[in-house]
C-alpha cells in the first residue's frame, strides 16, 4: 500500500510524515515520530493510556487512523512542560507520588490537564468522573485524584 | 490490520459515489471507536475506508424551529453535549451522549456510528427512538428517510444498503410540557456496556397531571433495540400515577426477549426493565414539569 502524505501540528510544531491509511495515530507517533511518552496499553480504547488531544478534544490515539491527523492540532505529553519547568499537573503527580509503575502516567497527565483546560475548578467527583477513561493497575487512583486537584488549585491561584 | 486505502471526500455527492461503487468493500468512518477496534479484530477487511468528517452534511449540528434537531453522522458525543441549547432542550439524548466510554471516547464517538453498529446494547439508539429521529440515508438511487426504530434489523445489521451512507438523524422539535430520560444498568460506575437500557420521552397534558403520549424503548433485551409501542402507548390519556406507570413498566416487560449472558440472566434483565421504566418515566415526567434531572456530566458536577 502506498503511503500518504501527512501534514499536521504536534505541540505546536509544523510536523509531516508519511504513514499507510492502516496505520493508528499511535502507531506514528512512537514509531515514526518518536514521542514515545504517549503509552501503548490495552490498544482497544479501554484504559487511556494513549490519551492525546485533537484541536482541544481528549481522544485516545490507539482509535484514531493517523491519516485523519492531517490539518489538526495534535498536543502529545511532551508538550505539557515548558524547557524550565514541569506543568503544574505534573509537578503535583511528582509531590503526591501519584504513579508507581508510570506506564499510565502520560495518559493520566494529558487527560488530568485537559479536565483543567475545560474544567479549572473540578470537584473530586468531577476529577474521577473525568479519568474513568484512564485505568491505572497499581491503583494509585487516590493519590492521582489528589494529585489533580492540588494542580487545580495551584492553576487556580496563579491564574 | 489488513492494508486498505484511506478517502476523506470534502462532499457528500463524492461520498456517496464512492460507497455506491465500492459496496460492502467500503466501510465508512466516523468517530472510528467500533470500526478501529473491528478492523483490528478483523471483523471487517474493507479495501477501502470513507471518512465522512469532511462532508459538511455530516458535520451538521443544528437546530431551529424549521428542522428541529439535526445530528451529522461525523458529530461526536463530547460536541453534542457542550451544546447548552441541546442540554437544555434533548436532556434524554445528552443522558445517553454522556456515558457512553469516557470521555476520550466521547470526543470521538457518534449518533451516527453507535446507530450503524447497530449493537442491541447501543446507548443512544433507545433515546434516539423515543424522540421520534428520522434517519436521512443517500445512496446510488438518492435519498430516503427510515424511522429509527425501523434502522436496525439484526445484531450488526441495519436497513442500509451496501451503496448506501447514513448522513444525518433528524429529530423533532422540542415542544413545551415534553420530557425524556435515558438510563442504564451496568456493575460498575462508568465504563461498561448496558445490562439493560431503557429510554422514555413524555408528553404531559392538563398542567403536568396527564400523560398525553409517551415512547419507551430498551436496549440489551433483544436482538435489536426495541421500541415498545404498546407500553409507552398505555399510558396515552392516564393521570399520571405510580400504577399507570407500572402498567407501562410491565407492558415494556413483555416486549422484551432478552437473553442470558456474562453480563446477566433473562430473567434479571426483564427485572431491570421494569426498574428503569419506572425510573426513567419518572426522570422524563420531572423535566417536563421543568424540575432539573442531572445527566452524568452535570451529576459529576454536582
Amino acid at each position: 500500500m502506498s503511503k500518504t502524505h501527512v501534514q499536521t501540528t504536534i505541540n505546536g510544531e509544523p510536523t509531516e510524515f508519511l504513514c499507510e491509511p492502516r496505520q493508528s495515530l499511535l502507531e506514528v507517533l512512537r514509531e515514526t515520530l518518536g514521542f514515545t511518552g504517549t503509552k501503548e496499553g490495552c490498544n482497544d480504547g479501554n484504559c487511556g493510556a494513549c490519551s492525546i488531544v485533537v484541536d482541544g478534544v481528549l481522544v485516545d490515539s490507539c482509535l484514531m487512523l493517523a491519516v485523519e491527523a492531517d490539518g489538526k492540532q495534535i498536543g502529545t505529553v511532551e508538550g505539557l512542560a515548558s524547557p524550565d519547568s514541569l506543568h503544574p499537573v505534573q509537578q503535583k503527580f511528582l509531590e503526591h507520588a501519584a504513579l508507581q509503575c508510570g506506564i499510565c502516567t502520560p495518559g493520566f497527565l494529558v487527560a488530568s490537564k485537559a479536565l483543567l483546560d475545560h474544567n479549572p475548578n473540578p470537584s473530586e467527583h468531577e476529577v474521577r468522573h473525568w479519568l474513568a477513561g484512564n485505568l491505572c493497575r497499581c491503583t494509585g487512583y487516590d493519590k492521582i485524584v489528589r494529585a489533580v486537584l492540588d494542580a487545580a488549585e495551584e492553576v487556580h491561584q496563579s491564574a | 490490520m489488513k492494508d486498505f486505502a484511506y478517502c476523506a471526500p470534502s462532499t457528500l455527492r463524492e461520498a456517496v459515489a464512492l460507497k455506491a461503487e465500492k459496496g460492502e468493500a467500503a466501510r465508512v468512518l466516523a468517530g472510528g471507536t467500533d470500526l478501529i477496534v473491528q478492523l483490528r479484530g478483523k471483523r471487517f477487511a474493507p479495501d477501502c475506508i470513507i471518512d465522512i468528517k469532511n462532508v459538511p452534511e455530516a458535520n451538521e449540528l443544528s437546530y431551529g424551529p424549521r428542522r428541529g434537531l439535526v445530528i451529522g453522522a461525523g458529530v461526536s458525543c463530547w460536541r453534542l453535549y457542550n451544546d447548552p441549547e441541546i442540554v437544555e432542550r434533548y436532556p434524554g439524548l445528552v443522558d445517553s451522549a454522556a456515558i457512553i466510554g469516557g470521555i476520550q471516547i466521547q470526543g470521538r464517538a457518534t449518533f451516527g456510528g453507535n446507530l450503524c453498529n447497530a449493537s442491541p446494547s447501543a446507548d443512544t439508539i433507545p433515546s434516539l427512538i423515543t424522540h421520534s429521529a428520522v434517519c436521512h440515508i443517500a445512496g446510488p438511487d438518492g435519498k430516503r428517510q427510515v424511522a429509527v426504530e425501523d434502522f436496525c434489523t439484526a445484531p450488526g445489521r441495519s436497513v442500509l444498503a451496501p451503496g448506501e451512507i447514513l448522513v444525518s438523524l433528524q429529530i423533532p422539535i422540542a415542544r413545551k410540557n415534553t420530557g425524556s430520560h435515558y438510563q442504564r444498568f451496568i456493575p460498575r460506575n462508568e465504563m461498561d456496556i448496558a445490562v439493560v437500557g431503557v429510554s422514555s420521552h413524555v408528553t404531559l397534558a392538563n398542567r403536568g397531571k396527564e400523560f398525553k403520549a409517551a415512547r419507551i424503548a430498551l436496549a440489551a433485551v433483544g436482538p435489536t433495540p426495541i421500541f415498545a409501542r404498546e407500553a409507552g402507548d398505555s399510558l396515552a390519556g392516564q393521570v399520571v400515577s405510580d400504577e399507570a406507570i407500572a402498567a407501562a413498566a410491565a407492558a415494556a416487560q413483555s416486549a422484551a426477549s432478552p437473553i442470558s449472558d456474562m453480563r446477566g440472566p433473562a430473567e434479571f434483565r426483564t427485572h431491570l426493565v421494569g426498574v428503569l421504566v419506572k425510573r426513567t418515566l419518572a426522570g422524563a415526567v420531572a423535566r417536563a414539569r421543568g424540575q432539573f434531572v442531572a445527566n452524568a456530566v452535570q451529576e459529576a458536577a454536582g
